[in-house]
């Protein structure tokens, strides 16, 4: 049977259940290996996390390099691994760091590479929902090691807990791989709301806001909820940029995305098409957005979203 | 400084896409500058006035490198009318259908050729999203990789300090010259052309190469597509009217759905 590498990924010191989405598709295809890439003295540790999943082997890597020198460094030992151990595909997770490290591994090892994937069958083909989930592409890469970043929050995750065995790497950096030094590291801030990207319901706000985000905020917050804007409202500095939803913004999909004075233009739309239900709370009874929201209230988001709050909170008490 | 600035020539973000044969249709879309590369031309300029400006025979140079259709000379224009110096359109029918790393490579092939202290991209393009191309661009020319930037200080003697944000946190990271930047979209405010700017755009060159020209061979996508299907579109559902006790509705259906 063949061998998959899958980069195992972390929230600081503990491996995320993206590691164990990575491994259930990586599993399709042969006998999975997560790699992980460890500070000096801190493999043993970090190993000991990845217990979830169909994982058959770890494989630990330590260097001091990949603290101060970040992708560069950990894309140059993993392209190093896969030469030596030619394993039939590598998954990463599709995220900044991901993709990054991907993008170079691709180039260090001559292979071909496909991201943002939302699947990946036994054949190593990858499914991917372009142009903000309207059309549905399969690909396969045709040359070297396939590397293929998957989406998180897109894959069922095999949860059973493994014991894999686990051996250690050296790592092969070159000077190239050291040119940009990391002088200090903070993790993301973690305010009392979820990650836009992870969150399980988003709540969006646009220009019918008028720039007061409270009546959506508390909405949010009843519900557990993320809170997203449109590109008109933090294009108009009402709410941060890291917040958009949308084809320049952030791609979201989740169980519930709830639409607030959102008129709904193709720029919002390709952000959150592909979330599960769709509520739409708008003023105008023309706003495009209507036509793919499973439930929709033509009124004031003024009126309509306090007394939703009032009663979410009423059903929870 | 010599400041090169990566930009693409994408549809415009506001309108349909589809697929044909496998790849974007980008005959029958309007083309735009991709929205994300607009911050890179405007952190080129202001990097570029901080330390003496680009009027010509000054201090900096601001040089815009493109790949795409010959049409794309129209998204080069617009990063020439911001105040760009002067830019190389890598252009060629052969590179039709050319992946990331096949771009990577002709960009790192131009870059490294002009001579630049630094590069500096958005973080991705509106149509394909790969957020690839900075870091493939660093890895080929050997360069520091300074990306997902929301600030960047460049000191002229030889180096840039960014601070990087991701998902994964917040880091100070700085490297020598020559390096690779990336930047997010709150970095800056892009400016609008001025008319005079617009007008002065109408005389730059726009110097442009065919694969020849760049001194590389053709080389194929490393990834083939098997099929592209648009999805069915979603219908509406139910739609209410709020005649003051729309929120109740809309709680109801939560609950009803188990969504709440």
């Amino acid at each position: 049977m063949s061998n998959v590498f899958i980069l195992a990924d972390f929230a600081g010191d503990k491996a995320t259940k993206t590691t164990a989405e990575l491994a259930t598709v990586a599993a399709r295809i042969g006998a999975v290996t997560a790699v992980v890439m460890a500070d000096a003295g801190k493999g043993a540790a970090l190993a000991a996390t990845v217990n979830q999943g169909p994982i058959t082997n770890v494989l630990v890597v330590e260097s001091a390099d990949f603290t101060k020198h970040g992708v560069p460094a950990i894309a140059d030992a993993l392209a190093n691994l896969v030469k030596g151990k030619s394993p039939a595909a590598l998954l990463i997770a599709s995220h900044a760091f991901g993709k990054e490290v991907a993008a170079r591994v691709a180039v260090l090892t001559e292979s071909g590479i496909i991201t943002d994937a939302v699947d990946v069958a036994a054949d190593i083909t990858a499914t991917q929902l372009v142009f903000g989930g309207s059309t549905t592409v399969h690909s396969k890469v045709s040359k070297g090691t396939p590397i293929i970043t998957v989406r998180p929050n897109s894959i069922e995750a095999d949860l059973t807990s493994a014991s894999p065995a686990v051996e250690n790497a050296s790592a092969e950096i070159s000077d190239a791989a050291r040119l940009s030094a990391i002088s200090s590291s903070q993790p993301p801030v973690k305010g009392g709301r979820p990650e836009l990207t992870e969150a399980n319901i988003v709540v969006s706000g646009g220009r019918g806001t008028n720039g007061d985000f409270a009546a959506v905020e508390s909405f949010a917050d009843s519900l557990g909820a993320a809170v997203g804007a449109s590109r008109a409202a933090t294009d108009a500095g009402w709410y941060p940029h890291s917040h958009q939803v949308g084809q320049t913004g952030k791609t979201v999909s989740p169980q519930l995305y709830v639409a607030c004075g959102i008129s709904g233009a193709i720029q919002h739309r390709a952000g959150m098409q592909t979330s599960k239900t769709i509520v739409v709370v708008n003023k105008d009874p023309e706003a495009p957005l209507f036509d793919i929201a499973d439930f929709g209230v033509i009124g004031d988001l003024f009126n309509v979203l306090p007394q939703a709050t009032t009663g979410i909170s009423a059903k929870k008490s | 400084m010599k400041i090169a600035v990566c930009v693409k020539q994408v549809p415009d973000s506001w309108a349909e896409k589809k697929m044909v044969n496998g790849l974007l249709d980008r005959e029958n879309v309007d083309a735009v500058l991709n929205d994300l590369d607009e911050y890179a031309v405007e952190e080129a300029l202001r990097i570029a006035e901080a330390h003496g400006g680009n009027e010509e025979g000054g201090a900096n140079t601001v040089t815009v490198i493109s790949m795409g259709p010959e049409r794309a000379t129209e998204a080069v224009r617009k990063a020439l009318s911001m105040g760009a110096n002067g830019a190389i359109l890598i252009t060629d029918s052969a590179l039709a259908g050319a992946d990331a790393l096949a771009t990577s490579a002709l960009l790192a092939k131009v870059i490294s050729d002009g001579g630049y202290d630094i590069v500096i991209c958005g973080t991705e393009s509106t149509d394909a999203r790969m957020s690839v191309v900075p870091a493939m661009i660093s890895a080929r020319l050997g360069w520091g990789q300074l990306t997902f930037a929301s600030k960047v200080t460049v000191d002229p003697a030889g180096k840039v300090s960014i601070t990087r944000v991701t998902e994964a946190g917040v880091d100070e990271i700085s490297a020598a010259f020559p390096c690779v930047i990336s930047v997010v979209e709150k970095i800056n405010e892009p400016r609008y052309p001025s008319f005079k700017g617009i007008m002065a755009a109408k005389k730059k060159t726009i110097e442009q190469k065919d694969l020849a020209a760049v001194g590389v061979s053709s080389q194929s996508a490393w990834s083939q597509v098997n099929d592209a299907t648009p999805r069915p579109a979603r219908a509406a559902g139910i739609k209410v009217t709020d005649e003051g006790s729309g929120g109740e509705a809309l709680v109801n259906y939560l609950a009803e759905k188990k969504l709440i």
